[in-house]
């Protein structure tokens, strides 16, 4: 068992931003009021000509970085996943991604485990509201390590995407080391008794429900599905084929998440039930991450139950 | 593109752009006659006489930058486009049809010279923000004109635009609000009352120039007189009739978003053919 590393998946974007802000002149990060809490201000300090703070103004934010991306720059706007996502939805679906403009959308804040702030700062639609818009790429990194790995890869990426951030310090469940590819999940271990996608920190939790499943001799395979648009087809009937039915866990609404991404392609290619342990069409709530967690179905110990209950059925 | 300096030879070729902004809504049976004609003395003298680009080489450096904020008014940039030499004047009257580059509101992606895409209101300001910004940032000399139309302001977030542009002094930008006084729904002073407008304008720090929209020669000096304005960005406030150079189109605000008949199109046709001749 490796050292843990629990460390906040902003700094893996954080870090990420100084590196870009180094290798590639045209970076810019973009924030509204927020830089302090989403990291942005390392940037900031190192590279002032190049962090534009627009004050709270959203909308504002969003089509001044699609301004700036028409002129070459790789605009990154940043600042909680609810408010760009929700208030400058407009301007992401009829400036950025109709015109199909090279504007980097880093959400931070995604899920309930945000905490005492409350269910008005838990992004919760985030993944849906993305998803849906044409020429949108959308990725949910698991720990810190991914999170920089991520923000790389969508600097590098021509056109729209959205990248979705945690609030809490968690685990990391991947390494220096590991493979990153948008649009290819990662395949975190191989068991033969079942298969859990999960998109994001709540990876965390997984594992540590993985932990407690080993004790139990069940032995699941658990992916790890960052990408989530493009949505990797082939890893997702390949496990339905496998096991015939496949189990999704996110921080997120049901309606419109990762799982039901998954579904989405099921239906079309290798019908197969899939259970989901989500949010259902309820808002968030103020409590502490891991109460809140465990209140939701999340935490290791309710996913676990959950995952013997599934595969007694 | 060899600019157009005679005021008599200005005048006639914004009639010959109203001729063909009406003839392709016509055409096409839908589209937004009123906001058109209005912003068409300014358009015009932006296309030919003020702005510098290539329609050769839509993608040039130090061309000027021209975002159609009021997306709506998509036949006057199509007619405008198309008579400085961007596309074929045939192709205006594939507007608003299946698999034309000429979308009901313009799309950047199909058209070459449609800078970004707009059509969803109080966008354009904040997008020649970012763009005037680069300019500063990238050191080039280009300016970046905005056309707004005046409900358009009802936006609140044109005034977040307003806002950091003179945040960040932004002296190469210049915003042309097309004060027709008219929305879809009436009266902008009953819809959602703007006035007083300039004081607006004036307490978010920029500097303002009131013309007629209509006057050759008053919009060929606001344009020189932004070329001078330091670390402030420019708002020219021009009052315009809604539907002007169409007698039956004027201050109507039912030719908002309609296309003339057979008949009203001969109408139309022939009172701006009379001023092309004359």
């Amino acid at each position: 068992m490796k050292t843990q590393d629990i460390r906040p998946i902003r700094d893996g974007y954080g870090n990420a931003l100084l590196k870009l802000g180094e290798i590639n002149p045209n970076v810019l990060v973009l924030d509204a009021d927020l830089s302090t809490s989403t990291r942005t201000n390392w940037f900031a300090e190192k590279f002032p000509k190049r962090f534009i703070d627009v004050g709270i103004a959203e909308q504002n934010m969003v089509d001044i970085a699609a301004g700036l991306s028409l002129e070459g720059k790789i605009p990154f706007v940043t600042t909680y996943g609810v408010f760009v996502c929700g208030r400058a939805f407009d301007q992401l679906r009829n400036t950025v991604c109709y015109s199909q403009l090279n504007v980097k959308v880093v959400g931070s804040h995604g899920g309930i485990s945000v905490g005492a702030d409350g269910g008005s700062h838990q992004a919760i639609e985030d993944i849906a509201l993305m998803r849906i818009l044409p020429h949108m790429t959308v990725v949910v990194p698991c720990d810190h390590f991914q999170a920089y790995k991520a923000t790389m890869k969508i600097a590098e990426l021509k056109g729209p995407a959205y990248l979705r951030l945690a609030r809490e310090a968690t685990e990391a469940i991947t390494d220096e080391n590991s493979n990153f590819e948008i649009g290819k999940a990662q395949i975190i271990t191989e068991g033969d008794d079942c298969a859990i996608f999960f998109a994001g920190t709540i990876g965390a939790e997984v594992m540590k429900a993985f932990e407690l499943l080993h004790d139990k001799n069940i032995f699941p395979t658990i992916i790890n599905m960052h990408t989530i648009k493009p949505i990797d087809k082939e890893c997702i009937i390949k496990y339905a084929k496998k096991f015939g039915k496949l189990m999704t866990v996110e921080e997120h609404l049901q309606a419109g998440g990762l799982g039901s991404a998954i579904a989405e392609v099921l239906v079309e290619e290798y019908p197969a039930k899939v259970k989901m342990l989500a949010i259902y069409d309820r808002f968030g709530e103020s409590g502490q991450p891991d109460v809140l967690l465990d209140a939701f179905g999340l935490s290791a110990e309710k996913i676990c139950v959950q995952v013997e209950d599934y595969i007694k059925e | 593109m060899e600019k157009i300096t005679e005021i008599a030879l200005l005048k006639k070729k914004a009639e010959e752009i109203r001729y063909d902004i009406v003839g392709m809504i016509a055409e096409a049976g839908s589209g937004h006659p009123g906001g058109s004609l209005s912003g068409a003395d300014i358009g015009t003298i932006l296309f030919f006489n003020e702005m510098n680009f290539n329609p050769d080489k839509p993608d040039w450096d130090d061309r000027d930058r021209f975002i159609l904020s009021k997306g709506h008014a998509a036949p006057l940039l199509y007619a405008l486009l198309a008579n400085a030499g961007y596309f074929e004047r045939s192709e205006l009257k594939s507007l608003r049809k299946y698999k034309s580059r000429l979308q009901g509101h313009p799309a950047s992606y199909m058209l070459p010279g449609v800078e970004v895409s707009t059509g969803s209101l109080g966008q354009g300001l904040s997008i020649s923000c970012g763009i005037a910004l680069a300019g500063k940032l990238n050191n080039k000399d280009f300016r970046v004109y905005t056309l707004l139309g005046d409900g358009e302001l009802d936006e609140g977030q044109v005034w977040e635009a307003a806002m950091f542009a003179s945040h960040k002094k932004l002296d190469n930008l210049c915003a042309i609000v097309d004060r027709n006084r008219l929305q879809i729904d009436g009266d902008t002073e009953k819809v959602m009352v703007l006035e007083p407008l300039q004081a607006k304008w004036d307490a978010f720090g920029w500097h303002i120039i009131l013309i007629d929209g209509h006057n050759i020669s008053e919009i060929l000096s606001a344009f020189k007189e932004f070329h001078t304005v330091k670390d402030k960005p420019t708002v020219i406030l021009a009052r315009t009739v809604k539907g002007k150079g169409v007698s039956f189109m004027e201050n109507k605000a039912g030719w908002h978003g309609k296309a003339p008949n057979k008949d009203e199109l001969k109408l139309a046709l022939k009172e701006i053919k009379a001023r092309m001749d004359a």
